[in-house]
C-alpha cells in the first residue's frame, strides 16, 4: 500500500514560534451517549483514555480523547492504528446507538511551538490563551476557518483543521509568526 | 513666524535629526517630533486648503482633534491621504504633500470659491437638487464632483501588511494620562486583569505640560513611578500607540495599534487591529479644547491655546513670536506663562469674562502681561497668516477698540470631555451649564449583560477637569481603596460659556466665524439652517455638514449646537448632541482587512490531487471555496478545444475526474432510514445494503435544494452524496431537523467529505482500468449499475460505486484522502494504454447535459420544484410525508402553467447564450414584455457536433416540436422544443 501523505507533507516555518504540519495522525469521531458507562468503557478499552469531561482532553501514552460536543468525542491515535481502533470501538458498541468514523484523512494537524506560541494563535483565534488550561480542547476558528486547539506540551499548541484548508492554515500561522510581530507590549 | 526654540522640548531628541519634505521642500526635524511640530519648526504654518472655499488652513491643534492639518503621506505603494500631522510621528524621509490645493498651496484657484461664498450657503449641495431641475445633472453635479473630496486616493496596492489580534481583560483603561494610570493602578491593586491603551507614543497625557505636581512630585516623575509600578504587576498590560476606536455591546472593544507607522519599510505589520472583550471599560480619554467663534478664527496662526503650549513645551516649537491669548477660562493663562517661560512675547490676554480674579491670571499680571477683561476679538487680520487682532468688547457688536499686531493667536473656549467611548454603546450625557460642557451621566451609563454599567469615564473625561478632582475621580473609577494620589495646581476661577465673540456680532462677522474648519461650516450657516426650519441637530448636521469631516466634529460640535440652540431659542440640552459612532478616529482599511489579502484573502480548499492539477496546467473554476479543474488545455489549445477533446476522449476511451469535492455525509442509527425518507423525495429505507439510489432533497417550501446518490452501507448506515457546494449546507440542514424537530429520533450524522478522495473513472475502458488496478471484482455481474463494492484497489482500501453522471460506463472510486494522489497516479499509469485523460468540470457539464441530467444551480434557482424538471419518477407517491411534500401540493405548484424542463435545439445548430429568454406576446402589469421560457444550460456538444440546451418553458413538455424565438442582444435565435436527453436515450452505454 502507498504511504499516506498528509496535506502538506510535514511543511514547517520558522518565526518567533515554529509552525509545523505534523500529520498524519489517526483520528476517530465517536458519537454516542457520553453519559452511558458502556461508552466510557469502550473508549477506555480502545484507547486507554478516560472519558473527557466537557471541553477536556485526556491522554494516555500516544492516545488522546477530546470532548467535541455533548454527544461527540474525537479520539487521537497513531495513524496506522486508526482503522483497528475504529473496529475495536465498533465491536464494543455493537447493539448501541453510536457512530464511529475514521476521519484521520479529513483533517490536518499543526503544532505551534515555542514560548511565544500563544501569541501566534491569539492573532487568529478569539480565545483567551491566558486562561486556557492545559487539559482543555477549544473548538474555535482561526481567521475564516474552523479549528480545534489544545496545549499538547508546555510551549506547544496543537491545532486541527480540515484537510482542504491546510495550506490556508499554514500560511495564516506562518505570517502570524513572522519575527518582530510579537504581541509584546511596549 | 514659527520656529524651533534653542532649548527645551521634552519629547524631542536633538541628537537625532530627521530629514523630511513638504510639497517637495526639504525640511529637518528631530526624532520625537510629530509631523505638525516639525512643520511648524520649519515655519510651515499653511498646510492645506479647506474643503469648500479653499481657504488657507494651518495647524490648529496638537492632537487627534486636528481638523485642518491633514497631508498626503508617503510615496507609491506607501502613499496615504488625509494623514493627521498632529498625531503622525516624524520619521526619516517622510514625504508629505498638501491636499485640496491646485495648482499650489500658496496659489490655489479653488480659493475663488471663497469670493463666491454667498452663493455656496449651508445646504447648497441639496439646493442644487431642487432648482432648476436640469442643472443638477449638467451643471452642478460635474462641478461639485470635481471640487469635492480632500485627499487623493492611493493609486497602487498597499505595500504594507496588517494583522489583527484578540485580547481579553477584566478592565480596559482607554487613555494613559494621569487619570488613566491612576484608574489602572487602582483596578490592578484590586487584583483585576487590566489593559491600558494609550493612543500616543507617550504616557502621562498633558499633565507634564501643564506643570501639575502629584504627590509632591513633578508630573513627569510621578508618571514614571506609576508606570514602573504598573509594569511590575503581572496582571497589567500597557500598550502605547493604540487608539480605542469603538466600544460596543457586551464589552467588545476595537482598538488600532500603530505598530510601525513610525518605522515605514520595517518588516512589521503596519497596523494591528485589536478585538478585545473587556468586563469593564474605563474611559480616561481626557478633554478637548474648543475654539472660540470670532471672525477670522480659521486664519493660519490662530490655534488652540493648549496646543500652543504643547508645541512650546513638548517640541520646543514657537508657533509665533507674538501671541495674543483669547479665552473665557483660566487654563489658557498657562499658555501665556509657558510662552513667557520660553522667552516669547504675549502682548495681551483678551478675557471675555468681565472680571478676572483667578490665581493663574494673577501670576500673568505679576509677570507683566496685559490682561484685558470683558474683551474679545472683533476680527483677525491676515490672509495666509495672522498679522493682527482687532480687540472689541465681548458685550458689544464688534467695534474695534484697538489693534494688536501678532503672528499667533491662542484661543480657548473651554473644554469638552471626550465622552465618545461612553456614548457609543448608549451612555447618555448631562449638561453642565456652569462649565458649558456635556458630561457622562453615570445614572444612564451603558449597561452590560448583567444590567450594570460597563463603561465609566474617569478624570477629565467625566468632567473632572481640575487636577485635584481629576485624580480622585479616576481613583474611584478604578475601584481604588485608600487615598487617591493628590495633585496640586493653582485654583481656577469659573469659566464663562462664550458661543459667539462678540456676543452681538453682526451678519458680516458671523459669516467669517468658523465652527467646522475642515468642512467650512460657519456660525451664519447654522443660523441659516435654523431659519430654514431645521430643528433637529441630526438634520442640521447633515444639511450643513457640521461635524461630518474626518475629525467628526471633535472641536466643532458643541459650538455648533450651542449656536443652533440659540437660533432656536432653546437651552442646549434640549437640542442635544449628534450620535457618537465608532471609530473615535479613523482606522485603516488595512487593519480592518487584517491578514486577509493575497494568498490568504480567503481560504482556498484543495483536494489531495490539487497539486497535480496545478502542475498539469489545469484551468481553474471556483466552486464554493474549492478550485476545480475546468479543463486541462494542452499547448496551442483553446479552452473550448480542450473541453471538446476531453469529452470526445471520455466518450470514446477513458476519462478521469477528480470528484473529491462531492459531499459525503454518513447517516447512522435505528431511525436513519425513517430520517432519510423524510429528507429525500424518494424512499431510502428500502434500499438494499450494497445498492445506490439517486435522491432529491427539497426545502420545506418544496423547492429542490440538492441531489446526489445515496448508498446503503450497512443495515443501519447510509452514505449520502451531495453536490460540491451543498456538503456543509446539507449537513447543517440534517442537523437542524435532527436537533430542532426530531430530537427524539436516534440518528447520528458525520460529514466525511474530506475523509475521502474520489476519482470518477468514465468511458468504455473504465472497467478495464479498474481490472488493471486489481483487487476488486468490477465485472458486469459482480458490480451491476447502481451498486458498490468495498475492498482493496491497487493496494489501497477503496469503495467502488458504479454510478454514472455522463451516460458512460462509469465508476467512482473513493479512497482515504491521504492515498488520493496515489490512486490518481495509479489510474494515470494503468490508463496510459487505455487512452486515459483527465477531464475537468466543463466536460462533466457537457456530458451530463448531453444526457439531459439536471445540475443544481443551473436548472434550479430556489423557485424550481422537482416536478418542474420531469423528476416525478424520483418522488415517492407512497410515502405519507417528506420535507416539501405539502408545499408541492399547493395550487401554484400543481398549476399546469408552470415553466417546465425541456430540451432546446437551435434550428441553425448554434449554441444558445446562457440565461436568454423567449418573449411572449403582450406585457405584464408593469408594462414589461411577457416571457415564456429561459435557457438554464447550454453547451456545444462535441458528440453531436451542434449546440444543445435545456430550458424551462411554459407548459414545455406539452409543446414538443414547437419553435421558440429566444432574444439575445437584439438578435433572435430560433430553437425547437425537444426531449432533453440528446445522447443514448435508452441508456445502453452505461449498462455494458
Amino acid at each position: 500500500m502507498s504511504e499516506p501523505i498528509s496535506a502538506l507533507g510535514g511543511a514547517s516555518a520558522e518565526g518567533f514560534a515554529r509552525v509545523t504540519e505534523a500529520g498524519p495522525l489517526g483520528m476517530i469521531t465517536l458519537r454516542g451517549d457520553l453519559a452511558a458507562p458502556a461508552v466510557a468503557s469502550a473508549v477506555k478499552a480502545a484507547t486507554g483514555c478516560a472519558l473527557p469531561a466537557r471541553r477536556a482532553i485526556t491522554t494516555q501514552g500516544e492516545n488522546s480523547a477530546a470532548w467535541m460536543s455533548p454527544d461527540e468525542l474525537l479520539l487521537l491515535v497513531p495513524y496506522p492504528e486508526a482503522a483497528a481502533t475504529s473496529a475495536t470501538l465498533e465491536a464494543a458498541l455493537k447493539g448501541r446507538h453510536a457512530l464511529v468514523a475514521n476521519v484521520s484523512d479529513a483533517r490536518a494537524l499543526f503544532r505551534v511551538t515555542g514560548p511565544k506560541a500563544d501569541q501566534v494563535l491569539a492573532k487568529l483565534c478569539p480565545v483567551d490563551f491566558a486562561t486556557l488550561p492545559a487539559a482543555e480542547i477549544r473548538r474555535t476558528r482561526a481567521a475564516q476557518v474552523a479549528a480545534a486547539l489544545w496545549r499538547s506540551n508546555p510551549d506547544e499548541i496543537s491545532l486541527i483543521c480540515f484537510r482542504s484548508v491546510a495550506r490556508y492554515m499554514f500560511d495564516l500561522l506562518a505570517v502570524s509568526a513572522r519575527p518582530g510581530s510579537e504581541l509584546a507590549p511596549g | 513666524m514659527s520656529t524651533r526654540l534653542a532649548t527645551g522640548g521634552r519629547l524631542i531628541d536633538r541628537t537625532a535629526p530627521l530629514a523630511f519634505s513638504f510639497d517637495g521642500r526639504a525640511l529637518r526635524g528631530y526624532a520625537g517630533d510629530t509631523l505638525a511640530a516639525a512643520l511648524l519648526a520649519n515655519d510651515q504654518m499653511l498646510i492645506a486648503r479647506s474643503f469648500k472655499y479653499h481657504r488657507p488652513r494651518g495647524i490648529l491643534a496638537a492632537g487627534v482633534e486636528e481638523p485642518n492639518a491633514l497631508v498626503g503621506l508617503g510615496q507609491g505603494p506607501r502613499f496615504e491621504p488625509d494623514q493627521r500631522t498632529t498625531t503622525t510621528e516624524l520619521f526619516a524621509g517622510a514625504a508629505t504633500v498638501s491636499q485640496n490645493a491646485w495648482p499650489s498651496l500658496n496659489l490655489d484657484v479653488g480659493a475663488l470659491n471663497n469670493l463666491a461664498a454667498r452663493f455656496l450657503p449651508a445646504g447648497f449641495y441639496y439646493k442644487t437638487f431642487m432648482f432648476p431641475r436640469f442643472a443638477w445633472k449638467h451643471l452642478f453635479e460635474p462641478v461639485v464632483r470635481l471640487s469635492a473630496g480632500i485627499g487623493r486616493a492611493p493609486a497602487e496596492p498597499d505595500a504594507d501588511r496588517y494583522e489583527q489580534a484578540y485580547d481579553f481583560t477584566d478592565v480596559l483603561v482607554a487613555g494613559g494620562g494621569i487619570a488613566g494610570l491612576t484608574a489602572a493602578l487602582a483596578a490592578a491593586q484590586n487584583g483585576q486583569r487590566v489593559l491600558v491603551l494609550e493612543q500616543t507614543a507617550h504616557w502621562g497625557g498633558r499633565a507634564p505640560v501643564d506643570g501639575i505636581a502629584i504627590d509632591g512630585k513633578p508630573a513627569d516623575a510621578w508618571v514614571a513611578e506609576t508606570l514602573a509600578a504598573l509594569k511590575a504587576l503581572p496582571n497589567v498590560t500597557l500598550r502605547r500607540r493604540t487608539m480605542v476606536a469603538g466600544v460596543h455591546d457586551h464589552g467588545y472593544v476595537i482598538a488600532q495599534e500603530a505598530v510601525a507607522d513610525h518605522l515605514p519599510g520595517a518588516d512589521l505589520p503596519r497596523h494591528r487591529l485589536w478585538r478585545i472583550r473587556a468586563g469593564r471599560v474605563i474611559a480616561a480619554t481626557g478633554a478637548i479644547e474648543r475654539p472660540l467663534a470670532f471672525a477670522g478664527n480659521d486664519i493660519p496662526g490662530v490655534m488652540l491655546a493648549a496646543a500652543v503650549r504643547d508645541y512650546v513645551v513638548n517640541w520646543a516649537v514657537s508657533p509665533g513670536d507674538r501671541t495674543v491669548v483669547v479665552t473665557n477660562n483660566d487654563d489658557a493663562y498657562r499658555t501665556a506663562l509657558a510662552l513667557l517661560d520660553a522667552g516669547l512675547v504675549v502682548p495681551a490676554i483678551l478675557d471675555a469674562r468681565a472680571s478676572v480674579t483667578g490665581a493663574l491670571p494673577a501670576e500673568a499680571r505679576a509677570r507683566g502681561i496685559r490682561v484685558l477683561e470683558g474683551r474679545g476679538v472683533a476680527k483677525i487680520k491676515g490672509g495666509k497668516r495672522v498679522t493682527a487682532v482687532q480687540v472689541c468688547a465681548q458685550a458689544g457688536e464688534g467695534a474695534a477698540l484697538e489693534t494688536i499686531a501678532c503672528d499667533c493667536v491662542a484661543m480657548s473656549g473651554g473644554f469638552s470631555p471626550v465622552v465618545h467611548l461612553f456614548s457609543q454603546p448608549g451612555g447618555k450625557l448631562a449638561w453642565d451649564a456652569a462649565n458649558g460642557m456635556f458630561t457622562p451621566d453615570p445614572a444612564r451609563a451603558p449597561t452590560g449583560a448583567d444590567g450594570r454599567p460597563f463603561v465609566t469615564c474617569a478624570g477629565a473625561a467625566s468632567g473632572a477637569l481640575l487636577p485635584a478632582v481629576c485624580l480622585a475621580d479616576a481613583h474611584a473609577a478604578g475601584g481604588g481603596t485608600g487615598p487617591a494620589p493628590q495633585a496640586t495646581a493653582p485654583d481656577e476661577a469659573p469659566m464663562q460659556p462664550v458661543w459667539m465673540m462678540p456676543q452681538g456680532a453682526p451678519p458680516a462677522l458671523r459669516a467669517k466665524m468658523w465652527l467646522d474648519f475642515q468642512n467650512d461650516v460657519k456660525v451664519s450657516d447654522v443660523q441659516l439652517a435654523a431659519r430654514e426650519g431645521y430643528v433637529s441637530v441630526e438634520h442640521t448636521k447633515r444639511y450643513t455638514t457640521l461635524g461630518m469631516a474626518s475629525d467628526q466634529g471633535k472641536i466643532s460640535n458643541i459650538n455648533g449646537l450651542a449656536i443652533l440652540s440659540d437660533a432656536l431659542g432653546q437651552p442646549i440640552p434640549a437640542t442635544g448632541t449628534t450620535t457618537f459612532r465608532p471609530p473615535y478616529a479613523p482606522i485603516s482599511f488595512g487593519a480592518i482587512a487584517g491578514e486577509a489579502r493575497g494568498e490568504i484573502f480567503q481560504p482556498l480548499r484543495r483536494t489531495p490531487m490539487h497539486g497535480w492539477h496545478e502542475e498539469n496546467g489545469a484551468h481553474w473554476e471556483p466552486v464554493g471555496l474549492w478550485r476545480r479543474p475546468y479543463c486541462y488545455p494542452r499547448a496551442g489549445e483553446t479552452h473550448a478545444q480542450a473541453v471538446n477533446r476531453e469529452v470526445a476522449n471520455t466518450r470514446q476511451h477513458l476519462g478521469l475526474l477528480d470528484a473529491s469535492t462531492l459531499g459525503k455525509i454518513l447517516v447512522k442509527g435505528p431511525d436513519a432510514g425513517r430520517f432519510l425518507d423524510m429528507l429525500y423525495t424518494g424512499i431510502m429505507s428500502t434500499l438494499p445494503v450494497g445498492k445506490c439510489r439517486y435522491g432529491l432533497m427539497c426545502s420545506e417550501n418544496g423547492f429542490l435544494i440538492d441531489d446526489g446518490v445515496v448508498v446503503r452501507l450497512t443495515e443501519d448506515s447510509w452514505l449520502c452524496h451531495t453536490t460540491t457546494g451543498g456538503a456543509d449546507r446539507i449537513h447543517a440542514h440534517m442537523e437542524d431537523w435532527l436537533q430542532c424537530e426530531w430530537w427524539d429520533w436516534q440518528v447520528y450524522t458525520a460529514n466525511l467529505t474530506e475523509q475521502f478522495a474520489q476519482v470518477a473513472v468514465v468511458g468504455p475502458n473504465a472497467r478495464k482500468l479498474l481490472q488493471a488496478l486489481g483487487g476488486i471484482d468490477v465485472s458486469r455481474e459482480a458490480l451491476p449499475f447502481m451498486t458498490f463494492a468495498e475492498g482493496t484497489l491497487a493496494g489501497i482500501p477503496a469503495r467502488v460505486f458504479r454510478i454514472s453522471f455522463s451516460g458512460e460506463l462509469s465508476y467512482e472510486v473513493a479512497v482515504p484522502a491521504s492515498h488520493g494522489l496515489a490512486l490518481w497516479h495509479a489510474c494515470l499509469a494503468a490508463g496510459a494504454e487505455l487512452g486515459a485523460m483527465p477531464y475537468g468540470t466543463e466536460a462533466l457539464h457537457v456530458m451530463r447535459a448531453e444526457k439531459g441530467f439536471i445540475m443544481i444551480g443551473d436548472e434550479t434557482d430556489g423557485t424550481v420544484i422537482p416536478q418542474d424538471l420531469g423528476l416525478g419518477w424520483a418522488i415517492s407517491k407512497k410515502k405519507p410525508d417528506y420535507i416539501g411534500k405539502r408545499a408541492q401540493e399547493r395550487t401554484h405548484m400543481t398549476n399546469p402553467d408552470r415553466w417546465k424542463l425541456v430540451g432546446l435545439e437551435t434550428l441553425d445548430g448554434s449554441v444558445l447564450p446562457d440565461g436568454v429568454l423567449a418573449p411572449a406576446p403582450g406585457v405584464n402589469a408593469n408594462g414589461q414584455r411577457l416571457t415564456q421560457g429561459r435557457v438554464t444550460s447550454t453547451y456545444f456538444s462535441p458528440t453531436l457536433g451542434r449546440g444543445i440546451a435545456m430550458g424551462l418553458v411554459l407548459r414545455g413538455p406539452d409543446r414538443m416540436g414547437e419553435v421558440l424565438d429566444f432574444v439575445a442582444g437584439g438578435k433572435t435565435i430560433k430553437a425547437r422544443i425537444c426531449d432533453q436527453v440528446f445522447y443514448d436515450k435508452d441508456g445502453e452505454k452505461q449498462n455494458v
